[in-house]
């Protein structure tokens, strides 16, 4: 599984990293953030695509997204 | 959920439209219900940093949005102290942002009051900040990037340095003491023009919290809608503006004070083509920097201190516009100003394509 940093970094670059990093990975990407906006942007965009998401670690600072592609 | 965050969003917009409308009742000048530039222009001017002494106010409306944004992240324990992304790029950046306002008349927000009040000239604005927004993204697309911010470590303190800042100048205002009552100052205030028409403190301040509450909870945004839109399709920000051109044209027209048209409009001009730039200037600023000046304000208030850097550099922008004679009027553009707005599209194109991440 891929593995994207998007830590601190501005609007909208988070959801553009995970949007280039998804259509390269072959069907699961773990994405590593801070900052609730961002991840409600990841979420959102994830969601948008069609992908699964689920969270292994979820706090306000921190926060780790296991992202699968749809079948 | 995401049926209720679109409500939530045109509440917001609806909100913000009304209480522009209603501030503009209470004394502030014309289509200027809210600007978070010609009001971070005036705080520039009642610090005493430049000598336009019509524009010389502390609005309370920034104070109150800054207060009701760090509450709003406090309580959503969404404070965090951040920042070292590229600190002096963002200074800059702040201060073309704020340039490029100020040849237009405005900030993003106050162009969609404009707009509601039948100014045409902020159509052509509009257009301009949209074009610009599809030039920043242009950046974005080929990965430019200022860097990762860091979380503080050690000490929250810098996250509060803004906040403390902002309650500070309250305190001044309401308390309203001079050290050199002759000279005017700490703060300094018009007399006449722009900066000596506003509602009063309280009525401002409240206003500014409400918005500042909601605009956090909402991470509104005035460049983020369009960009997102164009990037992903994503809509739902677009409601917010929906909501505020909604209730500032019908209050307008309500109230009678609806002029549709190019010419004699409220504190704007007609030079169409700097009208266009000037707000293009600011859209690409916007979306380099991450977010609009409303944006920037809350983002400071919940302890990003690049952000705060990109506020403090949109003050110094203010006193450099009014000090190099940049700042239009209603009498129009100047030179400097022209030059001003075109030289800042130059260097921000420079910094976008400096700053692109080069592809492992």
């Amino acid at each position: 599984m891929d593995t994207i940093d998007v830590r601190g970094l501005s609007c909208p670059i988070p959801v553009l990293k995970t949007q280039k990093a998804l259509a390269k990975s072959s069907g699961e990407l773990e994405v590593i953030g801070s900052g609730n906006v961002s991840k409600e942007n990841v979420t959102k965009f994830a969601l948008s695509q069609g992908c699964q998401v689920n969270f292994s670690t979820e706090n306000p600072d921190e926060w780790t997204m296991q992202i699968t592609k749809p079948k | 959920m995401k049926n209720k965050e679109n409500w939530f969003l045109a509440f917001v917009g609806l909100t913000i439209g009304v209480l522009a409308v209603y501030l503009v009742t209470k004394g502030n000048p014309a289509n200027m219900g809210f600007c978070i530039a010609c009001f971070l222009r005036d705080m520039a001017g009642g610090l005493g940093f430049h000598r336009a002494d019509v524009v010389q106010y502390v609005r309370p409306e920034i104070l109150g949005l800054s207060i009701g944004a760090f509450g709003a992240a406090f309580l959503g324990k969404e404070f965090k102290a951040r920042g070292g992304s590229s600190v002096m790029v963002r200074f800059l950046m702040g201060v073309f942002m704020m340039i490029g306002a100020l040849v237009f008349l405005g900030c993003p927000l106050r162009d969609m009051i404009r707009i509601g009040g039948g100014d045409l000239n902020a159509v052509v604005g509009l257009a301009g900040f949209i074009v610009g927004i599809l030039w920043g993204i242009f950046f974005l697309k080929r990965g430019f990037d200022l860097g990762a911010a860091r979380p503080e470590t050690n000490s929250q303190a810098g996250g509060y340095v803004y906040i403390v800042v902002i309650l500070g100048l309250l305190g001044l205002l309401v308390a309203g003491f001079s050290i050199n009552p002759k000279a005017g100052g700490p703060l300094f205030f018009s007399t006449s023009g722009p900066g000596s028409m506003h509602a009063p403190i309280l009525i401002a301040l409240g206003a500014g919290l409400v918005v500042g509450f909601l605009a956090q909870k909402a991470r509104l945004c005035l460049s983020g809608g369009f960009r997102d839109f164009f990037l992903v399709g994503a809509k739902g920000m677009l409601l917010a503006y929906g909501g505020i051109l909604v209730a500032v044209f019908v209050l307008n027209l309500a109230l009678g004070k609806f002029n549709l048209g190019f010419a004699d409009q409220p504190i704007a001009h007609t030079n169409h083509i700097f009208n266009f730039l000037g707000l293009f200037l600011v859209g690409q600023a916007a979306v380099l920097l991450g977010g609009c000046p409303l944006r920037q304000l809350v983002l400071s208030s919940e302890g990003d201190m690049d952000a705060a850097v990109a506020v403090l550099g949109m003050v110094a922008g203010a006193a450099i516009s009014h000090n190099f004679l940049m700042a239009s009027s209603g009498a129009g553009t100047t030179t400097y100003g022209e030059i001003g707005v075109l030289a800042g599209i130059v260097i921000l194109s420079l910094l976008g394509w400096l700053y692109r991440e080069v592809e492992a």
